[in-house]
């Protein structure tokens, strides 16, 4: 991961607190969800849908309507549930107001995916008390903990003596 | 998970290895399995098009495999590994991952002369040329990059030659060039030197030699830091739609994780140069110990080079933990605990005296490879470089007098023994 000037008043998580995160969460808001299947957002929707990993995953992106077969949201405000996380493909400018989003409808957290990096977002979603994630994958991020990376050859981090 | 930070010895044991969920079976199984049953029709789409991470064939991957990479991994500090069926495997996965016909790499010349004939000849043939550059001087690297260089490569220490590189500057070259520093550290092994921690980008590994540690089986590794920047446009194979993959890029889909994720999915797949899981897993019970056994191995090679450095029969000795060589304070810096076991030594008398002397050895024994356990020794300028041209010899600091030892882990003083006893009879 590339390095970032310090937040005040954030740190970024821990594996092991990553790890809280994702098994704390059952639905996922995609924001940014795109209809190509080559674009990051569309594969790791089909990653977290998938028997690996089996969240609900919600699809937000104004512009489109259905994508992998799934209604899309042309807002957080429009989910049929609040989703447990905010997951977010977008550049790292349109951060802020998205956070803003993400508090007010109730999300738990605010995640922001590889190469995306907002000081002003994060201080928004940190301080309502969201946990906050950036510069990170979902998918990466579960199947590190899920055994899925493990079996590609990265380093998880993980040493365990338990079945 | 706790946020404890393991230890080298720790992870020599347990990184990669939790217990099988299954059986609770408390050593890695060797999964002796071609191919893996899907959930359903789903599940293989899925699989094959990278959307999930899971086993479809053992090629591409094998659960005795993922042990062994990812320990590695873990004790090389890089974010992940893909083992290959030699150190070679390793070597051409790497390479030739990045670049192809019309690109350009810049070596050291003090390579293992079958790495030397790899970039020369087989690359060669493939379009790929190689500016061979003298280790030791930095500045020599810069010099001979060019818009179409892919990559500097060098060894940790240098075989035969001993030099020992100058990871952090030659880092700085790459990366100011937007390149990687790539780097064969076979004969040092994470036990003793972490590259990646000094700046380099990909590190491969001979397993066969001390990872294996005991002379048994073939096998390779490429280890990859995870940061470096492959999508400046440099690289185009990395961020240039992938039509056996639905058009997804590596660099977009796959940020950090991207370079390893195309040398698997991309290149070990089309190539196929995969490791056993048996070999796997020798080399899983080998990393168990690395860190004593380089231990003793050091201990034994700085003895016996202290001890040949001594002797009158003895015309040089070639050791980077010998304050006498050119090579010392790149060593200490680098290689604190010591520059591995394997060094060269010339005898008086020349290439004569030197075939005398292997031939008269009891306990030692005369073969190609190092890292054995097992004390070992070999005349290079006959063996392993003879394909080479005197050039390319003279250019590696290959001399016909030359012996390479690698030393083991029997008792000192027998190693002693037999090579006093090997030198009288040379000399008698
Ligand atoms: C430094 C170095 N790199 C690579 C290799 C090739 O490894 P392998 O024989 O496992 O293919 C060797 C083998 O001697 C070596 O010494």
């Amino acid at each position: 991961m590339p390095e970032h000037e310090p937040i005040p008043g954030w740190e970024p998580p821990s594996a092991g607190e990553r790890k809280r995160i994702l098994d704390e969460t059952r639905s996922i808001a995609i924001v940014g969800a795109s209809s190509n299947p080559a674009r990051a957002s569309n594969f790791v929707a089909t990653y977290l849908r998938s028997s690996s990993a089996d969240y609900v995953v919600y699809l937000v992106n104004p512009r489109e309507t259905e994508i992998l077969g799934q209604p899309v949201y042309p807002s957080l405000q429009d989910l049929p549930e609040v989703p447990d996380m905010v997951d977010v493909f977008r550049r790292s400018e349109d951060l802020p107001p998205i956070a803003h989003d993400a508090v007010e409808i109730g999300a738990k957290s605010f995640w922001a995916q590889l190469g995306l990096w907002s000081n002003e977002a994060a201080q928004i979603a940190s301080s309502a008390g969201l946990d906050v994630v950036m510069d990170r994958c979902t998918k990466i991020e579960h199947a590190r903990f899920a055994g899925g990376l493990h079996l590609a050859g990265f380093d998880t981090g993980v040493i365990s003596s338990r079945r | 998970m706790s946020d404890h930070t393991w230890g080298f010895r720790t992870r020599a044991l347990h990184a990669g290895a939790r217990p099988d969920p299954t059986t609770g079976a408390r050593a890695v199984p060797i999964f002796q399995t071609s191919s893996y049953v899907f959930e359903d029709t789903d599940d293989a789409a899925d699989l094959f098009a990278l959307q999930k991470y899971g086993m479809i064939y053992s090629r591409l991957g094998n659960p005795t495999v993922s042990a062994f990479e990812e320990r590695m991994a873990s004790l090389d500090g890089a974010l992940g590994a893909v083992a290959a069926s030699s150190g070679h495997a390793a070597e051409f996965l790497a390479v030739t991952a990045l670049a192809e016909a019309g690109d350009h790499i810049v070596s050291s010349s003090h390579l293992y002369g079958g790495t030397i004939t790899m970039f020369s000849n087989t690359l060669a043939r493939f379009g790929i040329e190689t500016t061979f550059v003298d280790p030791t001087d930095v500045d020599g690297f810069a010099a001979a990059i060019r818009p179409e260089t892919k990559l500097l490569f060098t060894e940790t220490v240098g075989n035969p030659s001993g030099a020992i590189a100058d990871i952090a500057a030659l880092a700085d070259v790459a990366h100011s060039n937007g390149l990687p520093l790539a780097i064969d550290s076979t004969f040092s092994t994470p036990a003793l030197c972490r590259p990646v921690e000094w700046g380099a980008d990909i590190v491969v590994h001979s397993a066969t030699k001390f990872i294996g540690g005991h002379g048994t089986s073939l096998g390779g590794v490429v280890c990859e830091a995870g940061t470096f920047d492959w999508g400046s446009g440099r690289f185009p194979n990395m961020t240039e739609p992938v039509p056996t993959y639905n058009d997804l890029r590596w660099w977009d889909n796959f940020g950090e994780y991207s370079y390893l994720t195309k040398v698997r999915n991309d290149h070990l797949r089309d190539i196929g140069s995969t490791l056993a899981p048996m070999h796997a897993w020798l080399f899983l019970q080998g990393l168990e110990t690395l860190d004593y056994r380089m231990a003793g191995h050091v201990a034994n090679a700085q003895a016996v080079a202290a001890w040949l450095h001594e002797d009158s029969r003895v015309a040089w000795v070639n050791y980077a933990g010998l304050p006498s060589s050119p090579h010392h304070d790149l060593s200490n810096k680098y290689l604190p605990a010591g520059p591995g076991a394997v060094f060269t030594f010339g005898l008086n008398g020349g290439r004569e005296a030197g075939s005398s002397f292997i031939e008269s050895l009891e306990l030692i024994s005369h073969l190609a490879n190092v890292g054995d356990a097992k004390t070992l020794i070999l005349h290079p300028a006959s063996t392993t470089h003879s394909q080479l041209s005197d050039e390319q010899m003279a250019a590696g600091s290959v001399t016909p007098d030359m012996v390479r030892i690698s030393v083991g882990l029997e008792d000192l003083d027998d190693i002693l023994y037999d090579l006093d006893h090997a030198l009288e009879t040379t000399h008698a």
